[in-house]
């Protein structure tokens, strides 16, 4: 299924930002609390792109190694959602949020286990805000950890070569006081233009019913 | 004091749920269970549980629908980062609370607290 930003209007292309930006909000908000520090966002975007396009942004002036735990997702839509960040940061992330009490060998010993957590936590809040908003129900896997450059996570080499598009969006964070700073971004399968517009103009709908002077 | 049965596949999740504890309620005794088989064979000896929602197998939900049926009236908590309205809902269906991820010592100690209250009242 290819499916042409264009179609989409301009009022529906803010809408979907403003939906991917309360996920990713709430997913800081979670993020800050386990982190007990000041987390630091950019300006989500929200790109209909090739899984390759998406790669090399999340390469865009990081190292190639990278870890992710990543979540899958169904439901209006489905996809991924990934917590990424240099892989040379996650002993210093695991240390952030499990405190510095704990010795390096503790640390190492928990990183695979406690980056799943995070990523459970950060990631469902997200998605769960995002399906209460769309007043829609979303299924989600169990949280995976996987290492390796952008092609690896966005699985640019096994996906699909048709459909190859896909509706990325992405906000990156920076945990302040820690030298951390990382993505979480939403990785969707594009649903016919038909379906995607009907969730956006649902949404579009919502906003206009509560809006003062169509108060009940 | 009362003994609360914890119910989480991760370390890491449990390891939060203690540190809260020793600060809130230092003087309950807390048991694990990292999946739901383990938490039926332990749930008898308890007063009070909290499942995790999202865990291989069994999900919180389900787990919490079954020891419903054996113990009606334990004070049962779902924890999540889940918090979709239908999530929520499931739980109330189950007279479970839900208790949000990131857990926080207010979260946590509201619900113990009502808990506490509850196991007074029907306590013989």
């Amino acid at each position: 299924m290819k499916i042409d930003v264009r179609e989409l209007s301009q009022i529906e292309q803010d809408a979907l930002a403003e939906i991917a930006n309360m996920g990713v909000s709430r997913a800081a908000t979670s993020l800050r609390q386990m982190v007990g520090e000041q987390v630091l966002l950019s300006v989500p975007a929200v790109n209909i792109v090739t899984r390759q396009a998406a790669s090399r942004l999340v390469e865009k002036g990081n190292t190639t190694k990278l870890v992710a735990v990543q979540q899958s997702f169904e439901g209006p839509f489905s996809g991924r959602a990934l917590l990424i960040f240099p892989e040379a940061q996650s002993l210093e992330l695991v240390r952030s949020i499990v405190g510095d009490e704990h010795s390096l060998e503790d640390v190492i010993d928990l990183e695979h286990e406690a980056l799943a957590e995070t990523g459970n936590v950060i990631l469902n809040s997200c998605l769960a805000t995002i399906a209460n908003v769309l007043r829609r129900t979303m299924r989600m896997s169990l949280p995976s950890v996987v290492r390796g450059d952008g092609e690896m996570l966005f699985d640019v080499r096994g996906g699909p070569a048709d459909g190859n598009l896909v509706l990325f969006l992405y906000i990156d964070f920076t945990i302040k006081n820690r030298d951390i700073h990382g993505f979480i971004s939403l990785l969707m399968d594009l649903p016919s233009i038909t379906a995607l517009k009907k969730i956006v103009r649902e949404f579009i709908d919502g906003i206009e019913r509560q809006s003062p002077g169509n108060v009940d | 004091m009362y003994k609360v049965l914890v119910v989480d596949d991760s370390k890491l999740a449990r390891m939060v749920m203690a540190s809260a504890f020793r600060r809130i309620r230092p003087e309950w005794e807390l048991v694990e269970a990292t999946s739901a088989d383990d938490a039926l064979a332990a749930i008898s000896a308890v007063d009070i549980a909290l499942v995790d929602f999202n865990m291989p197998g069994t999900d919180g939900l389900e787990l919490v629908a079954r020891i419903r049926k054996s113990h009606p009236k334990m004070p049962l908590a779902v924890v999540s980062a889940n918090l979709q309205d239908e999530i929520i809902a499931r739980a109330r269906e189950l007279n479970a609370a839900f208790v949000a991820k990131p857990l926080t010592d207010e979260a946590l100690g509201a619900f113990l607290s009502g808990a506490a209250l509850r196991l007074r009242k029907t306590a013989p």
